[in-house]
């Protein structure tokens, strides 16, 4: 019997005017999977995040989470089938009118209902497993580096313990050695949780050290999906090219040739 | 030439009909989650403490030196056909029916509804808007209708207050510099008064508040393309609620004459 995806996607298809950002992408990630999805600027990769995560309506296609068909569902459905995910935007996207605790424990207090004291406790706890201190709780986003808020967008991610985490471009603004500490902890945490994960990145080295699969966006369809072990001697072009960041292939650049 | 004189016209119309409806599906929707549950209370009581405690200083200021100005002039006015008793009342009716709520209004739209169109269209920009929806909590509820409700509730009290303050900068002028007898002032203030010439400012306010509120939110939820996005988004907030407060405030006071 085969396993239900997790996450499914089926000939999704979404345009902005006359450009066409997917054209048909169908996507499947397998329960406690962690899946990278890779692709050039403009490619489609945040589109897919935002269609998943019902922030853009796509015009056609299907997309289904725990096999429920999530287009279409009223807001309150919504909302539900929202409960059990998380997700860390690409710069962390931290309520500045709150203070960190606040930020963390938002979903527990807003959708699940805890009252504000056990929250602040839940808050801490998560922010230790992200290696900061109950002294950050009361610290207001804007006095945080970056790599502090990723911490702190990844605490408030895990924070309802979901079963489906989104990572958009975790990496994205971060030293090299920050990068690492953030992947390490995306692979600890929701390795702990058993949650099924779907990141979407251009960094090929924090692609490779979080997931167990990898796939490549090209023109909004998937154009290779592989373990990630083998994504360096699988043979394709697409997936050479972008690897290798050459110039010459079969990605199209939307830039003039020097 | 006469064919592209027609589509440009054409354009016009069909986008404004578009913005027409964009903004009276925001309106349905707003005024919708204002009465349906789940409530905010600890974000409606900041509303309540930002618009109104926070305007007190600006509204008192106007509405102190508008009083003042106003038994000035009418005092020129009136002496010319030896109408000098008339200053207190028609100070009072001046103020309480016309230029308490049309001032705080403008004034309210150049302090509120500037900064909750910059604040919720940084928060747009920033994806914090996506992330609410992503804890499944419901922008409508969580940033709109508490700013409304607050808007439409703390505008009268601050009409009334501004009433008070002046009716008694015009006292202040009318017996400190124009030689008039306290107490016949006074009398002269009450005498005329009717309970109507208040309720039609507080009224009018109500609906004054709706507006800049309602207009600060529409833009700045709408606000696209990073900060020259938000710049403009809090400029045509404080343009449309001064357009829509003085049109509307012609039609309220036809509506309220009688």
């Amino acid at each position: 019997m085969t396993q239900t995806p997790k996450i499914s996607l089926k000939n999704v298809c979404k345009s902005f005017g006359s450009k066409h950002v997917l054209n048909g992408l169908s996507l499947d990630v397998m329960p406690g999977e962690s899946l990278v999805v890779i692709g050039g600027s403009g490619t489609g990769k945040s589109v897919m995040l935002k269609c998943i995560l019902g922030l853009i309506t796509p015009e056609s296609g299907e997309i289904f989470i725990d096999g429920q068909q999530v287009l279409g569902l009223p807001p309150s459905e919504r909302e539900k089938s929202l409960r059990k995910t998380g997700m860390l935007f690409q710069y962390a996207a931290l309520f500045d009118s709150l203070p960190v605790w606040e930020n963390v424990s938002f979903g527990l207090m807003q959708a699940h209902g805890m009252g504000r004291k056990e929250a602040r406790q839940k808050a801490i706890e998560k922010l230790a497993l992200v290696g900061l201190g109950p002294e950050m709780a009361m610290k207001s986003p804007a006095d945080l580096s970056m790599g502090m808020q990723k911490r702190v967008g990844l605490a408030r991610a895990i924070a309802t313990n979901p079963d489906i985490i989104f990572f958009d471009e975790p990496t994205t603004g971060l030293d090299p050695i920050m990068g690492d500490v953030i992947d390490t902890l995306i692979r600890d945490c929701t390795q702990q949780l058993g949650a099924t994960t779907l990141t979407i990145s251009h960094d090929m080295e924090s692609a490779q050290r979080i997931a167990d699969r990898i796939a490549l966006i090209y023109k909004g369809q998937v154009v290779w999906i592989g373990p990630a072990n083998e994504i360096e001697t699988c043979g394709n072009p697409y997936v050479e090219q972008f690897v290798n960041g050459a110039f010459e292939g079969p990605i199209e650049l939307d830039i003039l040739k020097p | 030439m006469e064919w592209n004189f027609l589509a440009a016209i054409g354009r016009v119309a069909l986008r404004f009909m578009a913005a027409v409806g964009h903004l009276s599906l925001f309106t349905l929707q707003t005024v919708r989650h204002i009465f349906l549950p789940p409530f905010y209370m600890r974000i409606f009581l900041r509303q309540l403490m930002s618009i109104g405690y926070y305007s007190l200083p600006v509204v008192g200021m106007t509405a102190l030196f508008t009083g003042m100005v106003l038994a000035l002039q009418i005092y020129v006015g009136s002496s010319r056909f030896n109408a000098e008793s008339a200053v207190a009342t028609i100070v009072v009716i001046g103020l309480t029916r016309e230029l308490a709520p049309v001032l705080s209004g403008l004034m309210i739209a150049g302090r509120v509804g500037a900064a909750i169109a910059a604040e919720i269209g940084t928060m747009r920009v920033t994806e914090q808007i996506d992330a609410l929806v992503t804890l499944s909590t419901n922008p409508f509820k969580y940033l709109v209708a508490p700013r409304v409700l607050a808007g439409v509730i703390t505008l009268p009290i601050l009409v009334l207050i501004a009433d008070i303050i002046g009716v008694s900068g015009g006292y202040l002028v009318a017996t400190e510099s124009l030689n008039f007898n306290a107490s016949s002032y006074i009398k002269n203030t009450f005498d005329f008064l009717e309970a109507r010439d208040v309720i039609s400012g507080l009224i009018k306010s109500s609906v004054f508040g709706f507006i800049v509120t309602l207009m600060g939110c529409y833009h700045g939820f709408n606000s696209t393309g990073g900060a020259q996005g938000v710049g403009r988004a809090t400029t045509n907030a404080v343009v449309s609620s001064f357009i829509l407060i003085l049109i509307s405030d012609y039609f309220l006071t036809v509506l309220l004459l009688d």
